[in-house]
């Protein structure tokens, strides 16, 4: 029976159709699909922090109303994967939990902290560029609600990428300090928005199956050639230089080759040393504990109304 | 000519200082939906500052920007009332200064639509729509967080306490104020208080609040005279412009 069930999910999936929330899935898919779409909604809340710490210093009003838009989009794709989630059998607070004790994982990009100006430029331009670089095949994911999600997503993060690098684009016509502030961003930036496409494929077991099923379309490797050969040209415009020695176009391949990606600090900032994790996780913490009691009021003021309602139609 | 350029620039602090306040929350409100609101406030507040800012430029006449307007000017030049620039507190103190706030600028602004300068009347009319919306979002939350459980209510009258005294400044009309109105550019303030005050105690009644007897006023913010909270603020907002001038950005 199972046997059937499975060849017939499948062959769904095969034929390029959606599975839809109601669908029999096999519970290693559901299981799958839960762990990916809550890390990339924890992703963007955690991410909201990074980037709303310069909301109060933005240089400008212009830049200051262009960051809290970009940070409460962020927020707003948050709510939707976290509803995609819901879908699949999972409340909202348990997925909260599994952030706050550490079980649910985010992008390790957001534990790099934000220390110039020029980082919010970088983290549109890198981030969200990697970001939309395994995004856009997600629209595609055979995960109905997961799939409609990502299209709006996507609309959106194309927005803040382009944003992002015109903060970059505006440092590099600046003064030496501001040319200065951003050669220094991309320095520490590039390296961890090249990680962001997580293991080399050797290392990824997950791969093949996830393709299998049409979650994921290219693997890691694939999506972060893409990466490096898109921002290898965006950087000439900047005038900056990738921090990579080994960078260099190959003929052969039609792809630049690039150096070697330091996966002891990948593996130490998902393990939790990363410079901020600790920070990140504590301030969600604090956020969702500190609401606790607007949360209980919210309730018990919604369930006395309704019960004074009742009460009113009776007599 | 002055008077105008004041008036203006009392309105557009108002709005610049209390979005900035609120978008010190981004990221960690209580809840998501919530933090999108919050956010959402603080962008049309900012929003209705740059039009506000921009009209006080083309009225100064010396070449300035918003950014010169909101960046370059020091704790005695902001003309905002006190009651803006109080820290956020826990959610309850944020809700309240909205709520108190957000009463009296409906008003104010229902009546700047016939503001005789075409452009304030013109600000006024797209701003208006946002500050209903503000107005209804702090109202609700007043009668949730008074309404709710003891603890959210106990939390609120604490509010309420640390608040009232900067309520009173909103109908102290500043000289620029009084200009203002005689020349039919702006509203007198004190005109609003009996309008306010009937918001206020319609929302409390709901919330189970007592409106709390006529007390002392703290005020001086419309003529430049501030808490030191606003000092620290400006330092945070202004940093990046003080520190690198001149610098497109």
């Amino acid at each position: 029976m199972e046997n059937n069930l499975e060849q017939a999910f499948q062959a769904k999936i095969d034929r390029e159709e959606k599975i839809e929330p109601k669908d029999w899935m096999p519970e290693a898919y559901r299981k799958t699909l839960i762990r990916q779409i809550s890390q990339h909604a924890h992703s963007e809340i955690v991410g909201m922090l990074p980037e709303g710490n310069w909301i109060t210093r933005a240089p400008s009003l212009r830049r200051k109303v262009a960051l809290m838009a970009k940070v409460q989009d962020e927020a707003g794709h948050g709510l939707y994967l976290y509803s995609a989630c819901e879908t699949l059998g999972i409340n909202r607070d348990t997925l909260y939990e599994q952030l706050h004790d550490g079980t649910a994982k985010y992008s390790s990009i957001f534990n790099y902290p934000t220390l110039t100006w020029a980082d919010i430029g970088a983290i549109g331009w890198l981030v969200d560029g990697a970001a939309i670089m395994n995004q856009v095949p997600l629209c595609r994911c055979s995960y109905g609600p997961y799939a409609r999600a990502m299209v709006r997503v996507c609309k959106e993060e194309s927005f803040h990428q382009r944003q992002g690098f015109e903060i970059l684009l505006t440092l590099s016509k600046g003064s030496d300090e501001q040319k200065n502030m951003l050669q220094d961003a991309v320095n520490r930036w590039w390296w961890p928005s090249v990680m962001m496409f997580g293991p080399s494929d050797k290392d990824s077991p997950h791969t093949a199956r996830s393709m299998n099923w049409k979650i994921k379309r290219f693997t890691n490797d694939e999506l972060r050639q893409k990466f490096v050969d898109v921002c290898y040209e965006q950087a000439k415009v900047l005038n900056v230089k990738l921090p990579d020695e080994d960078i260099k176009w190959n003929e052969e391949r039609g792809h630049y080759d690039f150096g070697a990606i330091d996966w002891d600090e990948f593996w130490q900032v998902v393990k939790g040393n990363g410079p901020c994790n600790k920070q990140r996780v504590a301030a969600r913490k604090k956020a969702w504990d500190d609401g606790a009691w607007v949360r209980e009021a919210a309730l018990a003021h919604s369930n006395k109304r309704s019960e004074r309602l009742k009460n009113k139609k009776v007599a | 000519m002055n008077y105008k350029l004041n008036y203006i620039l009392h309105l557009a602090d108002n709005a610049l200082i209390l979005g900035h306040r609120l978008s010190e929350w981004c990221g960690h409100g209580p809840v998501l939906e919530q933090d999108m609101a919050l956010t959402n406030i603080a962008l049309d507040l900012v929003g209705q500052s740059r039009s506000l800012y921009q009209l006080a430029a083309s009225i100064q006449d010396e070449g300035k920007t918003e950014d010169d307007l909101a960046y370059f000017r020091d704790v005695i030049d902001f003309k905002n009332v006190l009651l803006v620039e109080q820290e956020n507190g826990d959610f309850a103190q944020t809700i309240l200064r909205q709520f108190l706030f957000d009463a009296y600028n409906f008003h104010l602004y229902q009546k700047l639509l016939k503001s005789s300068d075409k452009q304030l009347s013109a600000i006024a009319e797209k701003s208006l729509k946002e500050i209903t919306y503000h107005l209804r979002w702090s109202s609700e939350w007043v009668i949730r967080l008074g309404d709710g459980t003891e603890e959210s209510n106990r939390r609120i009258n604490e509010a309420i306490e640390a608040l009232w005294p900067y309520a009173g400044e909103l109908f102290i009309p500043a000289t620029y104020e009084l200009e203002a109105v005689k020349e039919g550019l702006g509203v007198d303030s004190a005109s609003l208080k009996e309008l306010w005050s009937t918001e206020i105690k319609n929302v409390f009644d709901e919330a189970n609040l007592e409106v709390p007897e006529e007390s002392w006023v703290q005020k001086g913010g419309k003529n430049g005279i501030h808490t030191e909270k606003l000092g620290f603020l400006l330092a945070e907002m202004q940093f990046l412009q003080r520190a690198y001038p001149g610098q497109e950005w």
